[in-house]
């Protein structure tokens, strides 16, 4: 079979650091082929050195056999290759429809709207996707906004399509229906790059899985050739994946009651219904529940960013209802927010400024109204270490981290506080197989110190790991509860769906 | 063969620095090819332009006190854009500084120099920034866009200045010529070296210390630079971003109001017509090229000094016209911003048509 792609020896350096070393792999028609590896291993830095955003400093590429040399993503997307980037941008004020109709070529400066539309439509319809043209994209989830992206792609009949970590965002519904797409797409002949940290994700989708480490592809597998452990042995070699384990000693006090919560959303309609919850101390509290269901207000309720309609909530014996961020954070609250980009970090600031971003103001950081560098510096040794954040050199924007180094220095930002409670929304997401474990070693720590978590994730894996109790959510209300020791996927499965059950 | 322009990943340091170089030797070149049309050797002019500016202890004082203003507005202008925030009101806030210091001179009663001094400082410092503070204000509580304001309130500002120099702050003696009277000794800046360079450029340079310390080293420099960089993730944080941009509006407004004090205590010791001939304009392109950096924008402004001095002897000694000073500066600077797209860009000869 010909290659579509050829990819040889491309090495790529920013400075202080070396992005790529080595890489080399092909992609074949027809094919999906998953890029495996490490927070950092350089799988978005190739991505864009193949789509020319980035430039590399030696290696070759060629496309059906025609070697090429992209100036611009623009130029590559002219040559059929399109990408889905891993923080992808669109203009918030817009509709999807602009949105969409911006990526177009060709364009003419007065245009058919209802010619466009249909067209859009009737992607959006062969693929059976749940999306409204005329909704404003900052309305939208993340996990909507993926879809977008992808809309823009198929428009521009793309031949070869890349896509960076997309079921990140998506939920596991969403990501079968991703998988739908993309299986179609192959049969039409269309290529597909898939980068994922979800094993079973890889196992599930892949044709061939090429694995890079520390910038070096080191083995490219085809589907009869590796399993889950052949591949993440390869991927984390020598590393070690750090080991813990749960003790139960949660107790009866409540350091969390949160009454009759009402929380309702842009559109009007209650994003939370009627909602109570009890958080014990020392407590890993899981909340399950489709995307959507009220989750994100959930959080941005408990920490002060969302308004509240009704209901109260109590921090201790305190009345917290209607605190700012700051002042629940005074009260103790740490939160792991789920748009990273737009409010976990300073993105021109280095690693060092960001990890003090919320204990700026502690005495341990300052000296009067001056800054204790020293402190400030020291304290970011000693996170990077000890949550192996990869930084590159010292006083580079934090931008440049690769996602999921930035998502560790938002845990390790959240968690070094010592926290009593912890609002962690999907907090493992983006991070590899080692990291995920060191963050679940970190919040069960916590819990054994006291701390308390709610902890909001997709995977039922996860939840059913390292959950004392999981919460099941429905259109903004509280189902029931589930013990994880007694349980199953299919019972929670089935309240997530709106099955009423007894508490236990 | 096919020429393509890239955009580069990275700009390492010394093509940040070599950039501005080369590209002043190019806008060199460039005016040297007009010098030789008017028909004198441009490395006449050239020698002549250097001496004339740095080359004697008179050029050089003189290169000083033309950098003065620049630096203070430069300053200002510099601290707001560290925040996201475009103050393009310098030229009206520098008129609102000289105003304030005017009043204390010439009204205030007043008679101890450092008293004087004092007062006037302050005086210069709270008018400029409250005529900023303006912008800030509506900008932090109903988001009326900054560039609109402070760029509407510098005529404001001049106009609101002549109208006090035709009216009531007239001086009675100056047949009716429109300045105020003059400023006694005690409200006047120190000479130094026989100079026109007074304590105003060392006021300067101590000023960018200060800024430089107070962005890089306080707790209130770290919420500007984070509010800047996320508003949304500062507000998180708990940081108060609507007193934040008033606050940096407020100070940005203050220090070019301290170049009108500067011009008016140090170099002219009246209010009048023209007081400030656009520095205030002028210091936003160098705030631009000085890239957010207190000592940036000191270099930057020498070297304005450079060319505005020089430019003059230009004139003087071989007859150029005005026209021609300015369209060497407009050259230099041309370049200078031309510079910075060389620093984001590489342009690259391609082998073969097939480019990709
Ligand atoms: N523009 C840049 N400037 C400097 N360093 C960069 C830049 N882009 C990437 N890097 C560095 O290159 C390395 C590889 O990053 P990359 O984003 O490719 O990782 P990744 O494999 O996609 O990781 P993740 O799974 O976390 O997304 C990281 O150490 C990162 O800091
Ligand atoms: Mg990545």
């Amino acid at each position: 079979m010909p290659e579509l792609l050829q990819i040889q020896n491309i090495r790529k350096t920013f400075p202080g650091v070396v992005a790529l070393d080595d890489v080399s792999f092909t992609v074949a028609p027809g094919e999906i082929h998953t890029l495996l590896g490490e927070n950092g291993a350089g799988k978005s830095t190739l991505m864009n050195v193949l789509t020319g955003l980035y430039h590399p400093d030696s290696g070759h590429m060629q496309l059906a056999g025609e070697p090429v040399h992209f100036t611009s993503p623009r130029d590559s997307l002219s040559r059929g290759i399109g990408m889905v980037h891993q923080h992808f941008m669109l203009v918030p004020a817009h509709s999807v429809f602009e949105n969409i109709l911006l990526a177009l070529e060709r364009v003419p400066q007065f245009y058919n709207r209802k010619h466009y539309q249909q067209k859009m439509q009737k992607l959006i319809d062969t693929f059976e996707l749940d999306l409204d043209l005329d909704a404003d994209v900052w309305k939208l989830s993340i996990g909507a906004q993926q879809w977008i992206e992808l809309i823009k792609l198929l428009l521009r009949d793309c031949r070869l399509l890349i896509l960076d970590e997309p079921t990140a965002v998506l939920t596991p519904q969403e990501t079968d229906r991703l998988f739908k797409v993309l299986r179609l797409l192959q049969q039409q002949g269309k290529s597909i790059i898939f980068i994922s940290h979800k094993m079973r994700e890889v196992m599930e989708i892949s044709d061939r899985v090429t694995i890079l480490k520390k910038g070096s592809s080191i083995a490219t597998l085809k589907r009869a050739e590796f399993n889950a452990d052949i591949l993440a042995r390869l991927m984390i070699g020598q590393d070690r994946i750090p080991e813990w384990q749960k003790n139960l000693q949660m107790s009866e006090k409540v350091v969390l009651d949160i009454r009759n919560l009402s929380v309702r959303n842009d559109r009007g309609l209650a994003d939370l219904d009627d909602f109570s919850l009890q958080l014990k101390e020392g407590e890993i509290l899981g909340i399950a529940g489709v995307a959507g269901n009220g989750q994100k207000a959930l959080a941005e309720a408990l920490t002060g960013l969302k308004e509240i309609n009704k209901g109260k909530i109590f921090a201790g014996d305190m009345d917290m209802t209607h605190s700012t961020a700051r002042a629940s954070y005074i009260s103790g609250i740490a939160h792991i927010p789920e748009d990273r980009k737009s409010i976990g970090i300073a993105p021109d600031l280095d690693v060092a400024d960001n990890l003090i971003m919320k204990s700026f103001k502690n005495t341990l950081f300052r000296r009067g109204v001056f800054q204790n560098r020293r402190a400030i510096r020291r304290n970011a040794e000693e996170k990077v270490s000890r949550f192996a954040i990869k930084a590159g050199p010292e006083g580079s924007p934090v931008r440049y981290l690769s996602g999921g180094n930035i998502q560790k220095v938002i845990i390790a930002r959240e968690l070094s506080e010592q926290p009593r409670v912890l609002v962690a929304l999907y907090p493992t997401r983006g991070l590899d197989i080692g990291s995920a474990e060191y963050i679940h070693k970190v919040i069960v720590d916590g819990a054994g110190r006291g701390m308390s978590t709610i902890l909001i994730a997709e995977d039922l894996d996860e939840l059913l790991k390292l959950s004392d109790r999981i919460a099941v959510m429905f259109r903004g209300r509280l189902i029931g509860y589930a013990d994880p020791r007694q349980t199953s996927r299919e019972e929670i499965g089935l309240m997530m769906s709106g099955e009423q059950r007894e508490q236990p | 063969m096919k020429l393509v322009i890239e955009r580069r990943d990275t700009s390492s340091a010394l093509l940040r620095f070599s950039a501005p170089m080369v590209s002043i030797v190019v806008a060199l070149l460039f005016a040297g090819g007009l010098i030789l049309a008017a028909g004198i050797n441009p490395l006449d002019a050239y020698r002549e332009i250097l001496y004339e500016a740095v080359g004697s202890t008179y050029g050089l004082s003189e290169t000083l006190v033309k950098a003065t203003p620049l630096i203070f507005a430069g300053l200002g202008v510099s601290l707001a854009f560290r925040m996201q925030i475009w103050n393009i009101g310098a030229e009206g806030q520098i008129y609102m500084g000289a105003m304030g210091a005017t009043w204390v001179a010439l009204f205030s009663g007043l008679e101890n120099h450092w008293l004087l001094m004092i007062t006037m400082f302050c005086a210069a410092f709270i008018c400029g920034g409250l005529w900023a503070g303006v912008a800030g204000v509506l900008r932090a509580r109903w988001r009326v866009n900054e560039v609109i304001v402070t760029l509407m309130m510098n005529y404001i500002a001049i106009l609101f200045v002549n109208y006090l120099i035709y009216g009531p702050w007239r001086d009675p003696q100056g047949f009716n010529f429109p300045l105020t009277a003059q400023f006694s000794e005690a409200a006047r800046f120190a000479n130094f070296f026989d100079t026109r360079l007074h304590s105003g450029f060392f006021l300067a340079l101590f000023c960018a210390l200060l800024l430089y310390l107070l962005m890089e080293r306080t707790v209130w420099g770290y919420q500007i630079k984070v509010i800047g960089s996320n508003p949304q993730a500062a507000r998180y944080a708990g940081m108060r971003t609507g007193v934040a941009i008033f606050a940096v509006l407020f100070l940005s407004g203050a220090i070019a109001g301290v170049a009108g004090l500067s011009e008016v205590a140090g170099l002219q010791y009246r209010l009048q017509h023209g007081i400030s001939s656009g520095y205030g304009y002028t210091a936003i392109i160098i705030a631009w090229l000085a890239r957010r950096s207190a000592l940036g924008v000191i270099i930057v402004s020498l070297l304005m000094g450079i060319l505005l001095v020089g430019g003059d002897s230009l004139q003087m000694l071989w007859q150029l016209p005005i026209a021609f000073v300015y369209a060497f500066q407009g050259l230099i600077l041309f370049f200078l911003l031309g510079s910075d797209f060389f620093i984001q860009y590489r342009v690259k000869l391609i082998k073969g048509a097939q480019g990709g």
